[in-house]
């Protein structure tokens, strides 16, 4: 009788690297067979392998343990679902139905909203970039407009007039809340006095309301203290308002920021121990306002949580397509997806898992996607035991940034499947075909082929 | 001098090559090539004897053991 075969594998044992937190290479070694009790195989057989695959059970079981640390805390609390983190129709609706109003910052972003059956009033406008007819239909809708700079607060003077209306708007701030790179793009600086300058400006006109504050310290933000000083400052600031210019400041939106158990590449520690629990968040967020606010006052307060909530509702499945043997001797697996569809790849180092349980001796691995391009890599350095073609591989959690940064370059973008609550399948976004991409373009007849 | 004859390897796959005083693992199959390779054996062979001795597809053996080769070449074993 035959001996069962192993691929073979050398390794060489290497003193000195390891460290207190060295996994031993059984933990590192990472099964999935299903998501949400439907089999990956049977996934993948069915859509097609890349395939992004959503968990609606996971995204609302996200939003309802957020939101509920907040509103367990304080009596008047809103989410706004920040549509740039991911606008699939089907993300934005099940958070829709959750209680989330929508969080735009373009015109695009607006319109999907609008189109999604959002009404005005339920969506609040940051971003830069709000053109003359973008503010138009926004005032005429009554959208929370969170105004950027100078030049925005003119261009809603404009429009206040050509519509004889006056207007409640926000101002976005920016501020040192101790962290670093410390934002100060958007919006108008507290600790300068533009800010200030802003809400004069807006006084003096007459033409409109301020009536909310809003910033965005950062993104990933892995210290909770930071929201606590920025909140603090709003509140400090909101009263400057209110008891010199006699507008009432009714919400003051924290923006987002939170965030998912990804891990930043360039951390030492796992998502788990280095990503603080939501409640800690929400403890130092509600102190703070409690601390500063005026006995009973409880303006809205407004959460544009993005990653937070969606990041781990959603998983890549790829498949290997082909593997070889780099100089340095490590082992490279090229994947059907890259960073064309990952775009988050670039900063985040992924949960991998296998599809099934593999054989064999851990090796250092590298991830490579199916584009020629020399960057794109998924994982540059990643245990793996040996795999077969054909082998699935699960990357976690995707759900932030990439359906919506993803780029159509080389490779048609694949089916998304959301794995409803019931059980059952329903694609979200089919895969694309040479029409979706060539519907736009023009040959000239001169350059037709014949 | 060729670094492969030297190499002291015992029967669980421990190898110390006591050139350099680097050590290294391998698992089974791994050592059935490695003994081979030191006693001398061409890849037409090796794999002759992967597919005698274990329960493997030809294409499969082939392709691993082009891959364990490089590998050593790698770590500069042969």
């Amino acid at each position: 009788m035959k001996k069962v075969y192993e691929k073979p594998v050398i390794v060489k044992v290497e003193t000195g690297f390891m460290n207190k937190f060295g996994e031993s290479p059984l933990y590192q070694r990472k099964v999935r067979t299903d998501i949400d009790g439907v089999s990956i195989d049977e996934l993948v057989k069915k859509y097609g392998s890349p395939l992004f695959v959503i968990s609606e059970k996971k995204l609302r079981e996200k939003y309802r343990n957020i939101y509920n640390a907040f509103a367990s805390r304080y009596p008047n609390v809103q989410f706004g679902w920040s549509y740039k983190t991911n606008y699939l129709k089907a993300v934005c609706a099940v958070l829709h139905q959750e209680g989330a109003i929508a969080e735009v910052v373009s015109g695009f972003e607006y319109e999907k909203a609008r189109k999604l059956g959002i009404e005005g009033k339920d969506i609040i406008f940051n971003g830069p970039h709000k053109r003359l007819e973008d503010l138009e239909i926004a005032v005429k809708e009554g959208a929370k407009i969170h105004i950027d700079h100078f030049d925005e607060i003119i261009d809603l003077e404009k429009v206040a007039d050509k519509l004889g209306k006056t207007v409640k708007v926000a101002i976005r701030l920016n501020m040192d809340t101790g962290i670093r790179p410390q934002w100060s793009r958007f919006g108008f600086n507290l600790e300068t006095g533009q800010a200030l300058d802003a809400v004069k400006r807006i006084a003096q006109s007459g033409k409109l309301i301020l009536n909310g504050l809003h910033a965005h310290i950062g993104t990933f933000i892995l210290d909770p203290n930071a929201y606590a000083k920025e909140v603090e400052k709003m509140v400090k600031f909101a009263y400057e308002i209110e008891d010199n210019f006699g507008f009432k400041i009714e919400y003051i939106d924290i923006g987002g920021g939170l965030p998912s158990k990804n891990k930043l590449k360039g951390t030492y520690l796992p998502p788990d121990i280095a990503v603080p629990p939501v409640d800690e968040y929400a403890e130092k967020i509600i102190d703070a306002l409690y601390s500063n606010l005026r006995p009973g006052d409880f303006p809205k307060l407004i959460l544009e949580t993005g990653r937070a909530i969606v990041d781990e509702a959603e998983y890549l499945i790829t498949t290997v397509f082909a593997s070889k043997r780099l100089p340095d001797g490590r082992k490279a697996y090229i994947c059907d997806a890259g960073v064309n569809l990952l775009f988050t790849a670039f900063w985040y180092k992924f949960n991998v898992e296998i599809d099934r349980e593999v054989y064999g001796v851990n090796e250092p691995s590298v991830l490579y996607g199916p584009l020629c391009m020399n960057i794109d890599i998924i994982d540059d350095g990643i245990l793996l035991p040996p795999l077969e073609r054909g082998t699935r591989l699960i990357f976690s959690p995707v759900g932030a940034y990439n359906n919506t940064q993803w780029m159509q370059f080389i490779e048609y973008r694949p089916n998304i499947v959301m794995i409803m609550e019931d059980g059952t399948v329903e694609v979200v976004r089919e895969r694309e075909d040479l029409t979706d991409i060539e519907r736009r373009e023009r040959l000239p007849e001169k350059l037709k082929i014949r | 001098m060729n670094r492969l004859h030297q190499l002291a390897v015992n029967d669980e796959g421990f190898i110390f090559d006591p050139l350099t005083g680097e050590s290294f693992t391998v698992n089974r199959t791994g050592l059935f090539i490695i003994n081979r390779l030191k006693e001398g054996k061409k890849e037409e062979e090796i794999l002759q004897g992967l597919l005698d001795e274990f329960n493997v597809s030809k294409e499969v053996a082939e392709r691993d053991l082009i891959d364990f080769l490089e590998k050593l070449k790698s770590y500069r074993i042969i």
